[in-house]
């Protein structure tokens, strides 16, 4: 069994169909990456299998594990082990990081935790923050602060890769992580995930650039368009997207680009 | 500006506003109940039973009548409903002022240990004054603080026992004519805080005063007046509760606050009354120089809430900040703000204002900025924060800003968010609930206040948050 299968996914935002009939299986271990031009629907796919309620799913289903995922709520998936790192986190001023995270994790280590039932135990809980957070070289008066509040570029995204590390998800899907990050920021975070990245995790990777990839070699590269994926190839096919951009892919698939809409992003 | 939320989302949201302050007390062993209504009999019958000196029973009847003169204010909330005649003025529940718990009438002092009053003293507070329907029944003070010439009586007490100094103060920062409410509380005024803090003396831990309002149809008129002599601090902390009755009891206290050279002065209120009070309270301080005066004011509760405290910055280098949250649930309009008068120059003030609403509650910042034309280099800053829980909420936003002078740094900013499908949505993917995350979002909402109480008060206030919030967070 595969550890997410993604079948004929259909998605539409409001009364616009954005997915149009996306197939994805990826095991476990495995690395994928994703890539695609501005608007094709990486995105998209991401939230829809991370349930956000705007994403409609109108047709198709997304399985983990042969479980059908695609009516839960976003925190059942998460119990049943999906994570997805944000392209753009969002700021919640008061919470502190910490108060967070050991909400996620008791509920995320133990998927039948009730409301109010007892958190993991503290002692634990802070050993494991504060060994995470050196790994991933973060200060640790980090977790005091409010989450992504102030946050820059970079400290966003190593809050991403800091969750992924204390969640530890089964399948991980990673939206764009590399965006607006310096290169030193962009190794921090490849580093991160290669370290978490292993024999037993799935993983996602959304990306038009290449940098990320260079650390955590593809076995597959998808390519996007209009709402479809109309390409599957190794690591290679990633390089060349990166040095050649969608022109090629674009005229391999014409009537897919026909469909394309220029979005603003 | 006026903002309505919009949205398709069906958040089910926890159970924000569930009232635990509800019970109430058998009132047929009062010692005094006054006849329902307002005349000016009442008015001097009330003076009458306190034996006030001929001025202040003049002050009430002027106060009436000025009262009765000016017309319901129609800008803010809806005050057409209140009938003045269907209210006790006047409330006498214990033959006086007790210094100790045990001699507090039983039912009275359960009620205070059931609010947990008699624990928090013990504990963290400097002294306490409880007010029990009209007037004060229990008050304390730590001795070594009244060996210093501090001051912290009831008002009734401070008419009496300190007439030259009460008298040089009173009704002078609010006077019976600033608006209908301050003219009501003029004329039928009962109890309260008055506290003195002499030059230098600096008081570490909280006053409290707290205010209960336990019959049907009452109206409590607390007076508070608050003078801090130069160079001294002092924190001064209340709470208010009211049962749940199906009529409507009216809270209307007018709170005055003398902050003189290099003092300071922090007055914290945490106000949470019952659905259907009327809380129509004005509180004013003047800060002279380098001093500095901070109102910490959280609202739940109350039907209809119209409070902006205000400050006046006098003197040179005088500060001025107020933190309000308010908290609008089913019913209830939560108009509050702030008021900050620039009087003088290098004078620099800040207003955050937060406020919930949920379940088709209101709230509304209304606020004032004026600058004087002398008060060069002054700065403002004022923030104010929406949260919105659900589509059928309201908030608003009226700031008022007036600028008389060039030299001046004023900045505003607004902003609403509901509760937000991006926020809910990022701590659900972690595998928090809806509810512990709506509740996390809103604890964290609050935060800036909470962080300003005193640390009982922040277990407290987070406590009574978690409580309304239906599946509380762990």
């Amino acid at each position: 069994m595969s550890l997410l299968k993604i079948s004929d996914l259909h998605v539409s935002v409001g009364d616009t169909p954005i997915l149009k009939g996306v197939d994805l299986e990826i095991n476990q271990g495995e690395i994928h990456a994703l890539m695609g031009p501005n608007g094709s629907g990486k995105s998209t796919l991401a939230y829809a299998m991370a349930g956000h309620p705007r994403y409609e799913i109108t047709q198709g289903k997304i399985e983990i594990e042969g479980t059908d995922i695609s009516e839960l709520d976003p925190n059942e998936r998460a119990r049943l082990g999906l994570f997805l790192a944000f392209q753009y986190p969002v700021v919640i001023p008061g919470v502190k990081v910490a108060d967070f995270l050991r909400h996620a994790i008791s509920n995320v280590r133990n998927p039948d935790r009730k409301e109010g039932e007892k958190l993991i135990p503290m002692r634990e809980f802070r050993k494991e923050l504060r060994d995470r957070m050196s790994e991933l070289g973060m200060d640790p008066e980090m977790a005091r602060r409010y989450l992504n509040d102030g946050f820059s570029g970079g400290e966003k995204k190593r809050m991403e890769i800091l969750q992924l590390a204390m969640l530890k998800p089964k399948f991980a899907v990673l939206d764009e992580t590399d965006s607006g990050l310096d290169s030193d920021a962009v190794k921090v975070v490849s580093e991160g995930l290669s370290r978490l990245s292993g024999p037993e995790m799935g993983v996602l990777i959304i990306t038009h650039h290449e940098r990320l990839l260079e650390f955590n070699q593809p076995q597959f590269t998808h390519v996007m368009l209009a709402g479809r994926v109309v390409e599957t190839g190794d690591a290679q096919l990633a390089a060349e997207l990166h040095e050649h951009g969608y022109s090629s892919v674009r005229e391999r698939h014409p009537e897919a680009a026909a469909e394309e809409v220029v979005e603003a992003v | 500006m006026a903002t309505k939320l919009d949205t398709n989302s069906e958040n089910e949201n926890p159970d924000i506003g569930e009232y635990q302050y509800g019970f109430h007390d058998p009132t047929d062993k009062y010692v005094f109940t006054g006849e329902k209504g307002l005349n000016a009999n009442i008015v001097a019958q009330i003076s009458e039973m306190k034996n006030e000196p001929t001025w202040m029973r003049d002050f009430r009847l002027r106060s009436y009548e000025i009262f009765e003169q000016k017309p319901t204010p129609q800008w803010g909330g809806n005050l057409n409903d209140i009938n003045y005649q269907d209210i006790h003025y006047f409330v006498r529940a214990s033959e006086g002022q007790e210094r100790s718990w045990d001699d507090v009438p039983d039912d009275i002092r359960k009620t205070y240990d059931r609010l947990g009053i008699p624990e928090a003293e013990k504990k963290f507070l400097a002294g306490v004054k409880a007010q029990y329907e009209s007037e004060v029944v229990y008050g304390s003070l730590q001795e070594d603080l009244a060996k210093q010439g501090v001051i912290f009586t009831d008002t009734d007490s401070a008419l009496k026992d300190h007439p030259d100094l009460f008298k040089e103060y009173f009704g002078t920062i609010i006077p019976p004519d600033d608006n209908k409410y301050a003219a009501l509380n003029s004329a039928v005024w009962s109890g309260g805080s008055f506290v003195y803090v002499p030059p230098g003396v600096n008081i570490e831990f909280p006053l409290q005063a707290y205010f209960r309002i336990n019959s049907e149809n009452m109206g409590q008129f607390e007076r508070t007046l608050v003078i801090v002599d130069e160079g001294a601090s002092c924190h001064y902390v209340e709470g208010c509760t009211a049962p749940t009755y199906s009529s409507n009891s009216l809270h209307s206290a007018v709170v005055e606050i003398m902050v003189k050279k290099g003092g300071r002065f922090r007055y914290t209120t945490i106000q949470n009354w019952s659905n259907n009070v009327y809380n129509l309270v004005t509180k004013r301080a003047f800060a002279y120089e380098d001093a500095l005066m901070e109102w910490v004011d959280g609202n739940l509760g109350s039907q209809l809430t119209m409070k902006y405290p205000g400050i006046f910055l006098m003197g040179e280098g005088a500060r001025g900040e107020t933190l309000s949250i308010a908290f609008a649930g089913d019913g209830q309009h939560q108009d509050a703000g702030a008021k900050m008068v620039h009087c003088a120059p290098n004078t620099s003030s800040r207003i955050i204002s937060k406020s919930i609403s949920k379940d088709g509650g209101r709230s509304s910042y209304r606020g004032l900025v004026k600058v004087d034309p002398e008060a060069h280099g002054c700065k403002s800053n004022v923030v104010c924060d929406a949260l919105l829980l659900d589509p059928a909420s309201r908030s608003d936003t009226y700031p008022y800003i007036e600028i008389e002078d060039n030299d001046v740094a004023i900045e505003h900013e607004a902003s609403v968010s509901k509760i937000g499908e991006e926020q809910l949505f990022y701590l659900m993917s972690r595998g928090l609930t809806e509810a512990e995350a709506s509740s996390m979002i809103v604890t964290g909402f609050i935060e800036p206040l909470v962080k300003e109480l005193p640390m009982e008060y922040a277990v407290e206030m987070n406590r009574l948050i978690e409580l309304q919030m239906e599946g509380s967070i762990g």
